[in-house]
This record gives C-alpha cells, structure tokens and sequence, in this order.
C-alpha cells in the first residue's frame, strides 16, 4: 500500500497491515503464534513478506515462554501472536510468568468482531478482563485508527520501566479496517514516565554506608540482567571497588561471574550457606535489583537482622513492600550503579584490609561445603549429570533454560554462569514446562549456539509437544532430563512437612522418552551409569538437531542446603545433617500446629 | 533497623499484623478510558485492600480525566503500598493520600462531603416528624406525595449515617448514596 504515504510515515492501511508494520517499525524479527480464526487476517499479511519470521508452536503457551526465552537472551521484546479465546486463555500462564520476573513481552491477540463482543460469540472471551491482572498494561482496540499508536505503546510500555508483559486485543472487523498508520513516537502518553535516575543523596548515602562497612554484602537480582549489560559491568566494577563480597538471586545469576572471586553463590532457600550466612550476619546490605522475594528472606522477623539496608529498585512499590530499607533509591539499576561508582572513585577509599576478617568469617562457612553429595559409582546423582553437563559446555556458547523443581535448583547451584543473559528460568511464577518451549526461543534468537533446557520428568511433559516446533524449526535444543520419575520438590517437602505420606507426587506410567524423541523426528539418548554420562553428553553436544537425554539419576536424592520454610538464613538444614529423621523434624512442633 | 512488616510468606507459619489499621482517603488521577476503574478496583481485590467508598467522574473534560476517590482502611505500611501499587497502573497519573496532606498542612483530616438520597414513606405524626427532622438536618425536599418524601441530603459521612439512622422507624423505603468526595483544606491542589 504506496497510496497516501507523506513525508511523516503516515499512511492508509488495513489494521492487518499495521500490526505487521508496526512489528518491523519496532525492530521485530521473529515472532511466536498460533493462528486461528479471529487472526487470519494478520496471517494473511505475514505470509506475504518476509522480514517477520514467524515460530508456528504446537500450543499458546509455548508461544508465551518461547518469546520469554527469546527476551531474556536477547534483552529485546518477545512477541506472541494469538486468536481468540481459547488462544488468549492459554496465553494467560507466560503473561503472569513474564510480569512476575518482568520479562518485556508483547502478545497480540484477535477478537470477535467488535459487533460480536458481549455476545457471547464462538471463541470470544473478555481478554482484556481475564489479562488486566496479569499484564503490565493491556488494550482493546476498537477504531483502526487507534490500532497503530496503541502498538507502539505497547513496545514502549513493554521494555521501559519494570519491564513486563502487555496484551493488544484486536477484533477481526478492526483488522479488515482501513485507517491511517502513524510511526512510532518517543513518549506515547502523559501518565507513563518511570523514573530511571537515581536521587543521588540517596546514593551518596549508600555509597558512604558501603564505605564505612565491616561486614558488607551485595545482594544482586534479576533487575541487573534486565537493565542490560552496561548494568552488569558496572556491577563487576562496583565489587572490585568495595571488595565486598556478592550473591545473587536465581534470576540474577550471571549478572557477577561465578568465577569472580568475590563470589559467594546464589542465596536463599536452596542458595549456599555462606552466602545465606553472610546475609543474616552483614552489617550492610546493598540490594541491587531484587525484591526481598519469601523464597529469599526465609523468616522476615529473622532476617539479616544487624543490617543497615539500600535497595535500588526501578519499581517504587518493591521498596518496603515485605523488608523495611534504611536507604531506597528509586531508579534504573544502571544509571544508579553508575552513579555509584563514579561517587566510589570521587569520595570513598577502599580499605580492603578492613574487611579480612569478613572475608575470613565468609571461607570459614564456605568450608562447610554446603553443595557437597554423596557421589555413588552406579547411579548418576543429579548433581553429578549437571557438574558434568557444566564442564563439557564449557567452550561452547551455551545458553541454559530449566523447568521447576529439584533440578532447577540443582541447576543453579552446579552450573556457574560467567555472563548475563545465559540462564532463563521460571523464578516467580515457578512454571513447571517453562524450560522446553523457553529453549526454542532461545534458539531462534541464537541459531547457533547450544541451547540446554535442564529439565524434570514431570516438567518436561507440561510442554513436551513443542519438540515438534523445533523440529519443525531447525531448533537442535537439548532436552537434558534428570529422570528420578518424581515431582521432586513435592515429595521433598512432603517429606518435611507431611510425614512422608507420598500423596500422587510419584509418576507411575512414565513414558519412554527415547521412542518419543523418535517419534517427534528428534535424537533421543538414555543414560543410566555414571561411567556412561560424558560420552553421552558429547553426543548430545554433536548432534545437530534436537535432543530428548533421559537421564536417569538416583530417585530418592533430595535438594540441599535448606531454609526450611519459615525459618532464618542461619538455620539452614545441610546435606550432612540432613538425616532422615533431621529431615522429618525440621519444621518444629510449633509450625506444626499451624499447618 | 528491620521490622517486620508481614507475615513469613510462609503458610505454614502465620503470624499476626501487629501495626494499627487507619482510614485513609485517596484521590487518584487517571485518563478516563474503558476499564481503568476496573484496573483500580481489580488492584484492590487482587490485593487484599479494602475499599469502603469510591467516588469517580470526569473532572478535566478537555484532557479526559477523571478523579477517582477512595476511602480505604489499613496499616500505614500496607496503605503505602496502596499507593505506590496505584502509581504503577499506566493510565494513572497521580495518587495523592488526602490524609496524609492533611496531617502535613496541620489539618485534622481532609474535606468530605457525600451527597445522599432519601426515601421515606408514611402518614400522620411519623411523616410530620420526618419532615421537622429533615429541617434540622438541612434536608431538601427534592420528591413528595401525601405518601412519601425523598429528601437529598449532602454533608459529612458521619451526619449522613445518623439521618439515615433516624428515618428508619419513620418509614425509611430506600437509600442512594454517592459515595464519598474529597479534597485537602487551603489554596493548593492535589
């Protein structure tokens, strides 16, 4: 469509159209759907060019993590295309997994015509009532002519501020519309402006807490990844200059390398003890892009209870939402951060003799090894198949997706990331078959390297069917099972908490994974022996299409250290101590009571 | 240094709010669209807030806005987050805690006015009565027959509540109520 177009961009188009140009005006290249009746139109248009790939999935909700995948390793927007009512509800599940770890994430669904809605009309729902608490911000559009402006919105609301999933509901008469396509514009509305700029006597505070500390820890989250990689850079600078050591969040992890050396492990309810040591005994604390999350803190009336608190966070409602803060600071991780070490080198001297008998403090409780397992010379311990997967990626471009449970958590701890953006997982929402179709966006936004989605038995069948998407897309993800035949994490805590009564966590009819991988035009591998595992791992390294590993580790090996729920960072169950009957009583008499 | 502020996240250990709730009155600033008052009220029921009156209409027609007020209870912890939670909402562009500028310009509490809808039926000594009673009250007589009045009547939440109270046994048939309508004493806007 030529006709109309002036010198500003403007120009006639179907609505159909515009969605499609308002993806390439927003620097969209692939995007993940699913077509149906009430996108045909839209369809209609991309199947006539050719700057948009698009990722036919098998399911919606692959859709949804595949393009959460692609935004976490690319740190651009996700985009997912859907239809109507069932296509919007199955969409639901990655919209809430995005906002919970603010993941930008576009997805545009279709509509009943506009005479149709309240109708009750095949395949209509109210999508943007069942959306509005699961997104960012969501639209219905009824007028063409509002249809391109509202786009461009939605990518600006999307990847600015907190970032975080949005919905644009267009009704197929809208789409068959013709009306005028306006181009993208900076700053779209009035009400919407997050704050990105730190107040800096706020910083200069916390830099001259940092400074005067004995016992300080940088406690780092997902926000650094999302802020980009200068964020993550002056991160690194910010710990080299305050020598104090650094932990992080499951989803910040990769923010600090794991081979730096002030390094202490990912914290929390399966973080390391040190670093969960260290945070219940610093004197200051510096919170850089977390949110104090329950799997974090453990009891609250308990935590890190001598500590003078910062918290930079873009999201003013984060601040003193469940820990109270001595110094909040409202802003962009990276514009703070870089405040931070240019006020450092003005004012602040490192005294990194000051802080030896921390750091003394911090080896003795790394000594407890608290990672450590029993290694067995017949069966693969879980820990065991990702410290190797761990070492044989180790030169290649590796990007690492998991699922939700016991090897999510393993994978965190025996797999070490030296860079942002190499990790996804699902760590708010906690979304068993997030990994798989996760690993396909991945994939597709980096056809070249080896993509791994560490996964569970029970997690994997959640969206198993995406193998055929990637199959279907020239995606050689690897499916790497850890096969206990259980829901892990579920029979660990009814361990803890419901006298070992085992209620439906076992699977009992599991399938044959290799055949499935076969089915599905995949390479499968099973591997049993650990004397087995590197030569299988290499081969599923080699082989250049998709990969179901089942790999069957020991059954009944649980996940340690724990903060058992409900208690302090300096009460945490080891795996030495975690005998049976330490396990069984781990919640005392007075929890008890109160499950 | 760290209070704790709520309970452990933890279902398995409860534990009790130990701050006092207080009544707070919000006025919030939105672009009048489809379904931001869905938004906010959807925010407050997500949440676990409380909402025990809302008040909304356009208020700036060229610009599209309307202003939302909402009397709410809570700790003052809680009614932070309330209003740091409205702030994120993006068609939102103020949220102003009338209270609290209230306690800021040394004033006891903001201005509230709510307007209320009366109807009130019988004959003989109780209509007479409800009549005088409406006079005390500074009652309009807005509707009437020999059977019933419908008196409207604007004022403190407090004095609307007691005028309702005592047409109760004078015949009381319905009640309309607008809600509560805010704003801080002196010569600064929200």
């Amino acid at each position: 469509m030529s006709n109309g177009q002036n010198e500003t961009g403007r120009r006639e188009m179907t609505g159909a159209e515009m969605v499609v140009q308002a993806l390439k005006d927003n620097g969209v290249k692939h995007i993940f759907g699913y077509p149906g009746g009430a996108v045909l139109p839209i369809y209609d248009e991309l199947f006539q060019q050719e700057e948009v790939e698009h990722i036919l999935v098998r399911h919606e909700q692959g859709a949804g993590h595949a393009a959460e995948g692609y935004a976490r390793s690319t740190g651009k927007a996700g985009v997912m295309l859907v239809t109507s009512g069932p296509g919007a509800t199955n969409a639901v599940t990655p919209l809430q997994d995005a906002l919970m770890d603010s993941i930008p994430l576009v997805c545009i669904t279709g509509q009943v015509p506009t005479t149709l809605i309240g109708s009750d009309g095949f395949q209509e729902c109210d999508t943007v009532g069942i959306t509005r608490p699961c997104t960012k911000h969501n639209w219905l559009v009824k007028d063409v002519n509002d249809l391109a402006r509202v786009l461009h919105e939605a990518f600006h609301v999307a990847t600015t501020g907190r970032p975080g999933p949005v919905v644009v509901d267009v009704p197929k008469d809208v789409q068959f519309a013709k009306g005028i396509y306006t181009p993208p514009q900076t700053s779209p509305r009035t009400s919407y402006h997050p704050k990105v700029q730190g107040d800096l006597n706020q910083i200069k505070e916390a830099v001259d807490l940092l400074a005067a500390a004995k016992r300080p820890i940088i406690y780092s989250g997902g926000g650094v990844i999302n802020s980009g990689l200068e964020a993550s850079h002056l991160l690194r600078e910010l710990v080299e200059l305050t020598g104090a050591p650094i932990t992080s969040t499951l989803m910040g992890l990769g923010a600090y390398p794991a081979s730096g050396k002030n390094w202490i492990g990912m914290l929390g309810m399966h973080g390391s003890y040190e670093a969960n040591m260290a945070m219940h005994d610093c004197d200051v604390m510096l919170c850089v892009g977390a949110r104090f999350d329950d799997r974090i803190t453990g009891r609250l009336n308990a935590f890190s209870p001598n500590s003078r608190k910062i918290h930079i966070d873009i999201d003013p409602s984060s601040i003193n939402k469940n820990v109270r803060v001595d110094v909040p600071i409202v802003g962009d991780v990276g514009h703070v951060l870089e405040d931070m070490v240019r006020l450092w080198r003005a004012t602040a001297k490192t005294d990194k003799k000051a802080l030896h008998p921390w750091w003394e403090q911090i080896a003795r409780w790394r000594a407890r090894d608290s990672f450590a397992y029993t290694q067995n010379a017949d069966i693969i311990m879980p820990q065991y198949a990702i410290e190797r997967l761990y070492e044989l990626t180790k030169g290649h471009d590796t990007y690492i997706t998991t699922e939700v449970g016991q090897h999510q958590m393993w994978a965190a701890q025996h797999f070490h990331f030296d860079q942002p953006h190499r990790w996804m997982t699902s760590g708010g929402l906690g979304t068993m078959g997030y990994g798989l179709p996760a690993a396909l966006g991945v994939q597709i936004a980096h056809p070249d390297a080896l993509v791994i989605d560490i996964a569970g038995d029970a997690s994997v069948q959640m969206t198993i069917q995406e193998m055929s998407a990637a199959v279907q897309h020239n995606a050689p993800i690897k499916i790497f099972i850890l096969n206990n035949q259980y829901m892990g994490m579920v029979r660990q805590w009814q361990q803890l908490l419901h006298g070992n009564r085992l209620s439906h966590s076992y699977t009992e009819a599991m399938p044959d994974f290799v055949l499935m991988a076969q089915a599905y035009g995949c390479h499968g591998i099973r591997c049993e022996k650990p004397g087995e595992l590197d030569d299988a791992i290499k081969e599923m390294i080699e082989v250049k299409k998709p990969v179901i590993f089942d790999c069957r580790v020991a059954a009944l090996a649980n996940c340690f250290p724990m903060i058992p729920s409900g208690k302090a960072h300096n009460e945490m169950l080891l795996p030495d101590e975690a005998t049976d009957e330490a396990v069984a009583n781990a919640i005392d008499a007075k929890g008890r009571e109160l499950v | 240094m760290n209070a704790q502020l709520q309970p452990t996240g933890s279902a398995y250990f409860i534990s009790k709010e130990t701050e006092r709730p207080e009544h707070h009155t919000l006025s919030v600033l939105v672009d009048n669209e489809p379904g931001v008052l869905a938004r906010v009220i959807g925010l407050f029921s997500g949440r676990g807030y409380n909402i025990e009156s809302l008040t909304v209409s356009e208020t700036e027609h060229e610009r599209h806005l309307s202003r939302i007020t909402i009397v709410t209870n809570g700790t003052p912890h809680v009614l932070e987050q309330i209003k740091h939670q409205l702030e994120r909402i993006v068609p939102v562009h103020r949220v102003v805690d009338l209270s609290v500028r209230a306690a800021e310009l040394g004033q006891e509490r903001p201005l509230a006015r709510e307007l209320a809808l009366v109807k009130v039926s019988g004959t003989g000594d109780s209509r007479v009565e409800a009549l005088r009673l409406a006079g005390a009250f500074r009652a309009n007589v807005i509707d009437a027959n020999t059977e019933h009045f419908i008196f409207e009547i604007t004022g403190k939440v407090s004095k609307i509540e007691q005028f309702i109270a005592i047409m109760k046994p004078l015949g009381l048939v319905e009640v309309c109520r607008t809600g509560v309508a805010a704003m801080n004493r002196g010569p600064q806007g929200m």
